[in-house]
């Protein structure tokens, strides 16, 4: 069974529809990478999820559980948002344990570990945090918390490098050591694209995209050449993107099946090259 | 252990030739235990079931094997194995890549053949 089923999902405020008509599976256990540009909804799904916002329309089951006013549910999932909802005057080893009385498996020795690593002193006051490092205490909220689900809504913002890879290795061993869901939501895709197993692309309220990295990076290409060349190629085929610079062009392309055609590509003496997640997601979110 | 994450080539892919390349210049000798898949996915920052993939196949292939709850080994004769793999795929797909080159460069099978040998008396 799957963790979480979106079904048919809708938020409208007033006459803008922030989120249209989305059905989605998030299953179990797995790292999910939910991608779109700003506005095109992400948020307003996790809100939905977690149930902080009520849906126009649809439902949302967390293991076969409707999220609907169900705290016994929601106290699986923990979600991380870029709001500070927390109470300022405390102290970082105060809102550990303050966290702690909701989410009562919050292991408090590995939070103050994370803290220990990423340089965070426990006793600073969650108001006088900066941004870098407001982020990195919600973060290791959620790593710590033990629930089964987590949703990161733009984890890394205001991390600078070293902190950036700290958090991706210690998702990582978070995750192999507890299996768990987790949701990343973020505007540095490729970064974060290898450690994803499957992304979700949103766009103006719809899902446009949702599969394996794996697959997703067979399936897509680029091809680049002689444009009359390039032009054969693409005859009757559908390609996401294209850029000129001379009498040379290269294509984006997002197959249907997972074949590409070798042979022509051969033929035509076109050189092939890997399409980065980012150049995708700029791609199909233009 | 280098991955190139702008390589056409998929991760898992090279994860699995990197482990052979280890093996091949003898960094992981034959029945010795080589990285866990935990160590491999959290220090190159790759998603485990990409790194579980890439040891797979060469688990499928009979150069690492599983003790379990111990860790994955590094196969007795794997590296003779490795050394045909790679031989093979020397030919199928070096040489041949060498061969489209020097059409397109109009280079005759002889000129190669002279410019190996050329190349083996300077060093």
């Amino acid at each position: 069974m799957s963790k979480i089923e979106i079904k048919s999902l809708t938020k409208q405020y007033g006459d803008v529809v922030a989120l249209d008509n989305v059905s989605l599976d998030i299953e179990r256990n797995k790292i999910y990478g939910l991608l779109g540009r700003n506005g095109a909804g992400k948020t307003t799904l996790l809100n939905l999820i977690t149930n902080k916002l009520f849906p126009t329309a649809g439902e949302v089951f967390i293991d076969g559980e409707n999220v609907k006013e169900n705290d016994k549910v929601l106290n699986n999932v923990f979600y991380m948002f870029e709001d500070n909802l927390y109470p300022e005057g405390l102290r970082v080893k105060e809102l550990i344990r303050w966290v702690k009385l909701f989410y009562t498996s919050l292991d408090v020795d590995y939070a103050k570990e994370l803290c220990d690593k990423f340089g965070l002193n426990t006793h600073s006051k969650i108001k006088s945090l900066s941004t870098g490092y407001s982020t990195i205490c919600k973060d290791i909220l959620a790593l710590t918390s033990n629930a089964e689900v987590i949703l990161l809504d733009e984890p890394v913002l205001g991390l600078d490098a070293n902190h950036r890879d700290l958090l991706y290795k210690e998702i990582l061993s978070n995750y192999i050591k507890q299996p768990k869901t987790i949701v990343i939501s973020t505007h540095l895709i490729e970064e974060v694209s290898e450690i994803l197993e499957e992304v979700i692309i949103i766009k103006e309220g719809k899902i446009i995209l949702k599969d394996t990295v794996e697959d997703l990076m067979t399936r897509a290409y680029m091809i680049s050449g002689e444009a009359s060349k390039v032009q054969q190629y693409i005859k009757n085929k559908k390609y996401i993107g294209l850029e000129k610079m001379g009498k040379y062009q290269q294509v984006t392309i997002l197959e249907e099946s997972k074949k590409r055609n070798t042979q022509l590509i051969n033929e035509l003496d076109l050189e092939v090259s890997k399409a980065p997640l980012q150049k995708l997601f700029i791609n199909l979110t233009n | 252990m280098q991955l190139d994450f702008n390589s056409e080539k998929p991760i898992y892919i090279q994860l699995a030739e990197a482990i052979e390349d280890d093996i091949l210049k003898g960094i992981y000798k034959e029945e010795s235990q080589i990285i866990s898949t935990t160590e491999l996915s959290i220090n190159l920052k790759i998603n485990p079931a990409t790194a579980g993939k890439g040891v797979s196949i060469l688990v499928n292939e009979g150069i690492l094997y599983k003790k379990r709850g111990v860790g994955m080994f590094v196969a007795k004769g794997a590296k003779e194995k490795v050394l045909q793999k790679r031989k093979k795929i020397f030919c199928d797909h070096f040489i041949l890549s060498l061969l489209n080159e020097a059409k397109k460069l109009n280079i005759s099978k002889n000129e190669i053949i002279n410019m190996i040998e050329r190349r083996d008396n300077f060093e």
